[in-house]
């Protein structure tokens, strides 16, 4: 590989974000026509990645790297297979088309260049999905999508249904992040390696491994998550708050299906076990039932294409599960028929919304006239959606049959969810793309015409898209379904797909068995409609409302816990503070038999050995007896002043014996932090205007002093017990015998501070300085406080005090 | 505290107590002392004269906010760290510069800095405190 294919890859996922952050510049340059020209970034690196094709078919894998963090050997690496290829080029060609149909839809809007700069970092950070090869740029660019996600979904932020969906959609996904993470540290202590590219080879030792259930868990809930399976399906309709762009992107080719391609990526490593396939088939296949009826029961184009997409990936994720050659296969096939007409269709209803001012399936009619371009893409689009022959979709179908022609149980159950689940979508397809075109024409709030070119482009070109790769089927099986189901399945897989259609297939039969079905449903429709909301209205609730409940409940707790915890009053703090401390002294000392080595059982009864009388000299006796001169004018103190004073007394007789017995800097620093604490101790007493009094209660005195004298017992205590021992001086040895030499300066305690652990201090001063400028808040915050109801009396006071 | 000796006699104080704090400052390499305590005994002496003579005039003292000064310290504190670059070696390994003078050689160094940082942040940050509050008690007459 030549040098510059590092850089280029690299490009393909970066770039995006360059143009996003460009894009509200170039949006004010070049204003009517900032869709087209910002269009030309996806559609530049399209047609980059299409150079990949051939080779990738041949059987090669692309890979990149640039240096990130070669520290911690984590690199910036990219890696091109056959999947990873097919989703970069669905999302970077579609992505095109969206930037240049936002660039129409959007029109006008006052934020449409920021806009647009976060349509392409959603779509970058969606590309650095599928090209990453570390798993933890994988982790990254996954998270990415969830933040840019949040932004275009929350984009109409003056709306709360917008917002709403928006932090649904982020909470939702960021849970399965978590996940994700564990997910991808577990295998990576598992197997020793964080790149993609090797995993295939190790995924019998996770499979074997006793951790393998968890490991699954972590990855399955992302993917799930991610790809709205039940039961985390909810936020997926919600997210339709966002603008049609986004949902037309969101839904065909990115963050929706990052969640599938996490599964198809993992299948060599997680897949092929009991549990995955058991579990994949169960969750996709009530995902895709719950879909498909609930795109049934609502009106709104938008959000039946919504529900149908629920059902698509739940359909994904069953044939990812069964694993079978013809599955992986029908998945393949199925990701890019739906990524086009899913993309094609929500482009459709953006214009008809755009253009006829309603989106409800029940006010609109006889559009074809009006639009005739329009109906012949949504045409083209549905009919890759109901899967019949001239659209990809078709072999789709015929794909996902191809495995299940047989008379176990298993099979059937999984057969009769596909039909029902085909059938419904296929219906949900003809209601959203041909219902509104056909019949009389229906009065709507503006008069539908033809949407200008740019929001045309997007459903021709796609519809076309599904109708070009059936007609060349041959090609399409070798340079995408080949190498992608190739790297699924981690083994040479061919293409079969042809022209060639058996009458006497089964599998043909069941296809027309799934086209009667969905025209029953399609005629049907509005009764299935009423059936349907009579049963949800019956239910009371859905996962929509449990969410809810548990949000409120979450913020009802967190209150709570902030009332309890958080409830500020200040003294109420001080104790609980003080009774940890006294716990945190009490318990090692007494309940782990630190008190046995002061005094061992022997002793115990000898009241005469500990009772013995110090040899002190004079002056130590009168250090003493400052202290508890000090100790007993704090008791006796009259009022607070007195009290502040006296125990400036006794911190000086505590600095007297830090100099008396060799520590000169500490007695000095004691001195000044004494003098400087009654000083501002004093000007406090003033400023909060306390009472000259302390008025504590006698229970809280009792409390307070039971308190303090636990606290000092237990200091006393516990320095007693360390002291007993023998001291480690192996410390206090080396700064000794180092000091001067390595550092220059005879005082240790100096030569510590400034020089030995001086980034320690830096961060202390940075401490000191955050704190004196959050007092000085505090301070300034009751600058004018209410004027006080008797003026007079703190008047008074203060001349006490000053 | 507001009488007329203590206002005649805090200047003086003050001035000591700022020398003082300077010296024990630049001391602290050897003999006990060092920016923390030395910052401590400028800010007592700055809390000193505003309360002899008013926080307005400690104020006008000081020509700058007392939080200036501190993060004055930090910034220096950092950079006596960053110093270390031009010598290619890990942040905050200390440089020694001896300047000859004739009788005596006089030591320089970017620990000597960085104590220096420590007594702004810590000067100015207790100032900024105590003038605070003397302004608030004076706010109320």
């Amino acid at each position: 590989m030549e040098p510059g294919q590092d850089a280029s890859i690299a490009l393909v996922a970066i770039g995006p974000f360059v143009a996003a952050a460009l894009a509200p510049v170039l949006h004010r340059l070049t204003r009517p026509f900032s869709g087209w020209v910002l269009a030309l970034v996806p559609a530049a690196i399209f047609l980059f990645l299409l150079h990949f094709i051939e080779p990738i078919a041949a059987g090669n894998a692309i890979s990149a790297r640039i240096g990130w963090i070669p520290a911690y050997g984590l690199d910036l690496s990219f890696f091109i297979d056959g999947l990873s290829l097919t989703f970069a080029l669905t999302i970077s060609g579609i992505g095109a088309l969206i930037v240049l149909y936002a660039g129409s839809y959007l029109k006008g809007h006052p934020h449409l260049g920021r806009f647009l700069g976060f349509l392409l970092a959603f779509m970058g950070s969606m590309l650095g999905l599928v090209l990453a090869d570390s798993m933890l740029a994988l982790f990254m660019f996954w998270e990415l999508t969830a933040v840019m996600s949040f932004l275009l979904i929350g984009f109409d932020h003056e709306r709360q249904a917008a917002r709403r969906g928006a932090i649904q959609a982020l909470v939702i996904t960021n849970i399965g992040g978590m996940g994700l993470l564990v997910g991808v540290i577990l295998v990576n202590q598992l197997s020793g390696t964080w790149e993609l590219s090797t995993w295939r080879e190790v995924g019998d030792s996770v499979r074997g491994h006793g951790l393998y259930g968890l490991v699954l868990g972590c990855f399955l809930l992302a993917a799930f998550t991610k790809s709205a399976q039940v039961p985390f399906h909810f936020w997926l309709p919600n997210a339709m708050e966002a603008p049609t762009p986004v949902s037309a992107f969101l839904h065909s080719a990115t963050m929706v299906q990052a969640g599938v391609y996490l599964l198809a990526r993992t299948t060599p490593v997680l897949g092929g076990t009991t549990a995955w396939t058991v579990i994949l088939i169960c969750f996709g296949g009530a995902t895709l039932l719950w879909g498909a009826l609930g795109a049934m029961r609502q009106t709104d184009l938008k959000q039946m294409l919504a529900q149908s997409t629920v059902a698509s990936l739940g359909l994904l994720v069953l044939l990812i599960g069964m694993g079978s050659e013809a599955a992986i296969a029908a998945a393949v096939i199925y990701f890019v028929a739906h990524a086009l007409y899913k993309a094609g269709l929500f482009m459709v209803v953006g214009a008809i919304d755009h253009e006829a001012g309603t989106r409800d399936i029940t006010a609109l009619g006889g559009l074809a006239d009006r639009m005739p371009v329009t109906f012949i893409a949504a045409a083209l689009a549905s009919f890759s959606m109901i899967g019949l022959p001239p659209a990809i979709g078709f072999f789709a179908k015929e794909e996902m049959y191809l495995d299940l022609v047989s008379l176990q149980w298993p099979q059937i159950a999984i057969l009769a969810a596909l039909l029902i689940g085909n059938a419904l979508l296929a219906a949900v397809g003809g209601l959203v793309a041909i219902r509104p075109f056909l019949g009389a024409l229906a009065p709507t709030p503006k008069s539908g015409h033809e949407a200008p070119v740019a929001m045309l482009a997007g459903p021709v070109v796609l519809g076309a898209a599904g109708l070009v790769t059936a007609l060349m089927v041959d090609w399409f099986g070798r340079v995408v379904l080949a190498p992608t189901a190739s790297a699924v399945l981690n083994k040479p897989v061919e293409s079969h797909l042809s022209w060639a259609i058996d009458p006497a297939s089964p599998v043909l039969w069941l296809s027309v068995a799934t086209w009667v079905l969905a025209i029953l449903a399609y005629r049907q429709a509005a009764a299935i409609r009423t059936l349907l909301r009579r049963l949800e209205a019956a239910l009371g609730w859905t996962a929509d409302t449990v969410f809810d409940a548990v949000m409120f409940g979450l913020i009802r707790f967190a209150g709570a816990v902030t009332r309890l915890l958080h409830h500020g009053r200040l003294e109420l703090y001080l104790v609980t503070v003080f009774a940890m401390l006294a716990l945190a002294l009490a318990v090692p000392l007494f309940a782990l038999g630190g008190i046995e080595a002061l005094l061992p059982n022997a002793e115990l009864g000898n009241w005469s050995a500990w009772l013995q009388w110090p040899e002190l000299r004079p002056y130590e006796w009168g250090v003493i007896a400052l202290a508890l001169v000090g100790l007993s004018a704090i008791l006796a103190a009259p009022n607070r002043l007195v009290a502040i004073l006296a125990l400036g007394v006794q911190g000086t007789a505590v600095a007297l014996i830090f100099l008396l017995f060799g520590a000169p800097d500490l007695a000095f620093t004691q001195f000044m932090v004494e003098i400087l604490s009654v000083v501002i101790l004093a000007l406090v007493m003033t400023r909060l205007r306390l009472d000259e009094r302390d008025q504590r209660p006698f229970e809280d005195l009792l409390r307070d002093g039971t308190l303090a004298i636990v606290c000092g017992a237990g200091v006393s205590l516990l320095l007693m017990v360390v002291l007993s021992g023998t001291l480690d001086t192996r410390l206090s040895d080396f700064f000794t015998a180092t000091s001067v030499p390595v550092a220059h300066g005879a005082n240790v305690v100096n030569v510590i501070l400034v020089d030995y652990r001086g980034f320690d201090t830096l961060g202390e001063i940075s401490v000191v300085m955050a704190a004196g400028i959050a007092i000085m808040v505090l301070l300034r915050s009751r600058q004018k406080p209410a004027p006080p109801a008797a003026p007079t009396a703190p008047r008074k006071r203060r001349k006490a005090v000053v | 505290m507001n009488t007329l000796i203590f206002r005649t006699f805090a200047p003086l104080i003050v001035a000591t107590m700022l020398v003082f704090s300077v010296y024990i400052c630049l001391r602290g390499h050897n003999e006990p002392g060092g920016g923390f305590i030395g910052g401590l005994i400028a800010a007592s002496s700055i809390a000193i004269l505003g309360m002899a003579s008013g926080p307005a005039v400690a104020r006008r003292a000081l020509r700058f906010d007392p939080l200036g000064f501190a993060g004055f310290g930090v910034f220096i504190a950092g950079l006596s760290g960053l110093m270390s670059i031009f010598n290619d070696t890990p942040f905050m390994t200390s440089i020694w510069l001896y300047l000859d003078l004739g009788e005596t050689t006089v030591p320089f160094s970017t620990p000597m800095v960085f104590d220096i940082g420590v007594y702004f942040v810590v000067f100015g940050t207790i100032a900024s405190i105590a003038l605070a509050l003397e302004d608030s008690s004076g706010d109320e007459s």
